[in-house]
């Protein structure tokens, strides 16, 4: 059986005033019935528009959409608007980050609730109604009844956020995408709702991508992950395999940028250097290489797709022999800094070589 | 008072009044923003304070550095009462106590440049006349926070979030302040981004011997930073103590529910730590619950903590807190993420 979404080679990029922005640049996944994905990444990596583009949110006249998008076998980046419509809402639904602002503030929360029903289903009010409160309901909502008639500035953010999870899933969708649902939520909220999710997804079987910043997100929620940078997918790999073993030295650096409650508490944190990069003018062969502490003379040349490693369903796009990953990894997860691992890799690959230190390809 | 104590606050009471009507304004209600916290500073050390949004943390920060004036309560600074001081010794104090606000964005002017954002301070406390000279300083602040001094001429948009937040860091560097309210200072930032901002806090906090009142939600960015903890919930500290003894033996059961709900990057702590999932929500800060603010979420309350307010007081394990009903060791160890046996899964073959 093919997965629920697949999504292949999808490239999405908007003109803008200052130049073609290549959002998402080559991004191939899939999402299987019963998973949870989450997408994890910086500002600017590309992982929301991925997102949006699967809903078909992203379709403009600045907007070039190439790949695929299949969900159930079906091509959507080509399907036409009313198709989409069918799709949205039905089989796939989004929340979004900011409750406050996905909701109207000149209606009660009831009327929204009502009208997303009807807008899908042939109902009359009163049954319509009936679904939205068991809906509110679903969602641990207390109080439901009157609740209805609440306004979205009556709610706290955590109930706002019930309350889209409730309109997303007015159609029992088969998908659910996560946009940061939590972002905006304090800790304990977050907790509530992330409960929530996962709680839904078992109850009602749908597949569901969580896009987020936030690897403890990641770690507590989802089944599978990708680690998107500058537009593309840099690691790819289950749960267990992206935190127990990760290959790719942004996924590194990001585990090292974060103070863990698990870590010993002096433990000093190792930031990526740098920043992001424009999407602009990207950075020539691997696009990390920039803020790469193991970079590679060639590195600045080619483009490292994604490859398997070896590990079941573990692909990571980079140029280091996967020994030398392995090596740094241990010596990184050991407690060495960078620099000490950096030393390992001169020590296992040798001083650069000459086809290596051929002029370094231009950065624009 | 110990000679240590760089800013003590006693009592500290802020409330904001809800007014009704345009021309005769009457107080209907008051929102509690902080309800009676006493809190020292040490010299030298980072104090945290911790809770969720509108438990009072950045207003009791702005309270105790007199951006806001206390409704009631005393704050004493080196010793001197500055509760209620105005004019110039108020001005002379500013130099001392500095912030660093959350968002990076709002909170440098758009239509000046770098440099004189970071020479305002020295403007207007009159210090460095010479112009050359005030250039100097200015980029020495520059290099000090990690900009390149020769962007004295740019303007806020040219920046990213964490150079800005470094722009941040030296306006409140400038007039070498003693103590530094740093209030979120990374939540606005990249992941990336936000290890290089708490890094150089760090350092130079060191190399310039500060003290740090620091503003977190994020209990791991917290628990890294600082020294000691004051976690506070609904405008009143629940329990304070050292940052080691906080985050392995709590004490008060929203402490041990904050440090369970939060997301940890480790798989096998991930599954294996019990997630305490505090129901409901933060109730008004207008109409706080009666006794314990807290048993209305609390599992653990009984009939007393609807009745009896509880002290905030020495609890077994070094820590103080405010509850009739501490957790026991067992109770915490449940909801603390363990430190995952040394080291990594090994990579299979």
């Amino acid at each position: 059986m093919s997965p629920l979404l697949e999504i292949e080679d999808l490239r999405v990029s908007f003109r803008t005033e200052d130049g073609v922005v290549g959002a998402v640049d080559g991004v191939s996944l899939s999402v299987d019935r019963d998973r949870t994905l989450g997408i994890v990444g910086e500002s600017g990596s590309g992982k929301s528009v991925t997102g949006l583009t699967v809903m078909g949110l992203t379709r403009g006249r600045s907007t070039t959409i190439s790949g695929s998008v299949r969900f159930d076998g079906r091509e959507l980046t080509t399907a036409s608007d009313a198709e989409l419509r069918t799709v949205r809402g039905n089989d796939i639904a989004m929340i979004f980050q900011d409750p406050l602002s996905s909701l109207h503030p000149f209606y009660t929360v009831g009327r929204q609730l009502t009208e997303a029903v009807r807008a899908h289903r042939d109902v009359g009010q009163g049954e319509a109604h009936d679904r939205a409160v068991e809906l509110m309901r679903l969602v641990g909502i207390p109080e439901p009844e009157q609740r209805m008639r609440a306004y979205p500035h009556e709610f706290s953010g955590g109930m706002r956020q019930r309350a889209m999870i409730a309109m997303a899933l007015v159609n029992d969708p088969r998908l659910l995408i996560a946009d940061e649902p939590t972002t905006a939520l304090d800790v304990t909220v977050q907790a509530q709702i992330l409960e929530l999710i996962g709680e839904l997804q078992k109850r009602l079987g749908m597949a569901v991508i969580i896009v987020t910043h936030d690897l403890g997100v990641v770690a507590e929620i989802a089944d599978d992950v990708a680690v998107m940078y500058a537009g593309r997918i840099v690691e790819q790999a289950p749960k267990e395999g992206l935190f127990g073993a990760p290959r790719h030295p942004y996924t590194w650096g990001l585990l090292g940028s974060i103070p863990r409650l698990t870590a010993p508490r002096d433990e000093a944190l190792v930031p990526i250097a740098g920043r992001p990069p424009s999407l602009i003018h990207p950075p020539s062969g691997c696009r990390f290489h920039p803020r790469c502490p193991y970079v590679r003379p060639h590195h600045t040349r080619i483009d490292p797709q994604l490859e398997p490693t070896g590990d079941p369903d573990h692909d990571v796009a980079c140029l280091l022999p996967d020994p030398v990953r392995r090596a740094l990894w241990a010596k990184l997860a050991a407690g060495a800094t960078p620099q000490e691992a950096r030393a390992t890799e001169d020590e296992m690959m040798g001083p650069p070589t000459e086809t290596e230190t051929e002029t370094q390809a231009g950065r624009p | 008072m110990s000679a240590d104590v760089l800013l003590e606050v006693r009592d500290l009471i802020k409330h904001f009044p809800i007014t009704r009507g345009i021309v005769f304004q009457r107080q209907v209600a008051a929102v509690h923003a902080v309800d009676g916290v006493s809190l020292a500073v040490h010299r030298g050390e980072t104090l945290g304070l911790v809770g969720e949004t509108g438990c009072g943390k950045s207003t009791t920060a702005r309270t105790m550095v007199r951006l806001l004036d206390p409704t009631s309560g005393t704050i004493h600074y080196e010793g001197e009462d500055i509760t209620h001081v105005k004019g110039r010794r108020l001005k002379q104090l500013r130099r001392e106590l500095q912030i660093i606000f959350q968002d990076p964005y709002s909170s440098l002017n758009p239509r000046k440049t770098v440099g004189s954002i970071i020479a305002d301070p020295l403007v207007i406390h009159g210090m460095l006349s010479g112009k050359s000279e005030r250039k100097r300083r200015v980029q020495e602040l520059m290099d000090l926070v990690g900009l390149n001094s020769e962007h004295y001429n740019r303007y806020p948009h040219e920046f990213s979030g964490g150079q800005r937040q470094r722009i941040g860091v030296a306006r409140a560097l400038a007039l070498e302040p003693k103590l530094i309210v740093a209030d979120e200072p990374v939540s606005a930032l990249d992941v990336s981004i936000q290890a290089q901002i708490l890094n150089l806090l760090r350092r130079l906090q060191s190399e310039l011997g500060l003290t740090i009142v620091f503003i977190a939600h994020d209990l791991s960015v917290v628990r890294h930073m600082c020294d000691r903890v004051a976690v506070m919930y609904l405008g009143q500290v629940v329990e304070l103590a050292d940052s080691d003894t906080l985050y392995q033996h709590p004490r008060h059961p929203y402490t041990g529910a904050l440090l369970s709900a939060v997301p940890v990057a480790d798989v096998v702590a991930a599954t294996t730590k019990q997630r305490q999932v505090l129901s409901g929500d933060v109730p008004s800060p207008v109409h706080p619950p009666p006794a314990c603010r807290f048993h209305t979420r609390c599992w653990k309350a009984q009939p007393v903590c609807r009745e009896t307010t509880p002290e905030l007081e020495p609890k077994p394990g070094g820590s103080i807190a405010a509850c009739h009903f501490p957790l026991t060791d067992e109770e915490a160890a449940e909801r603390i993420p363990t430190v995952s046996a040394a080291g990594p899964v090994e990579p299979s073959a």
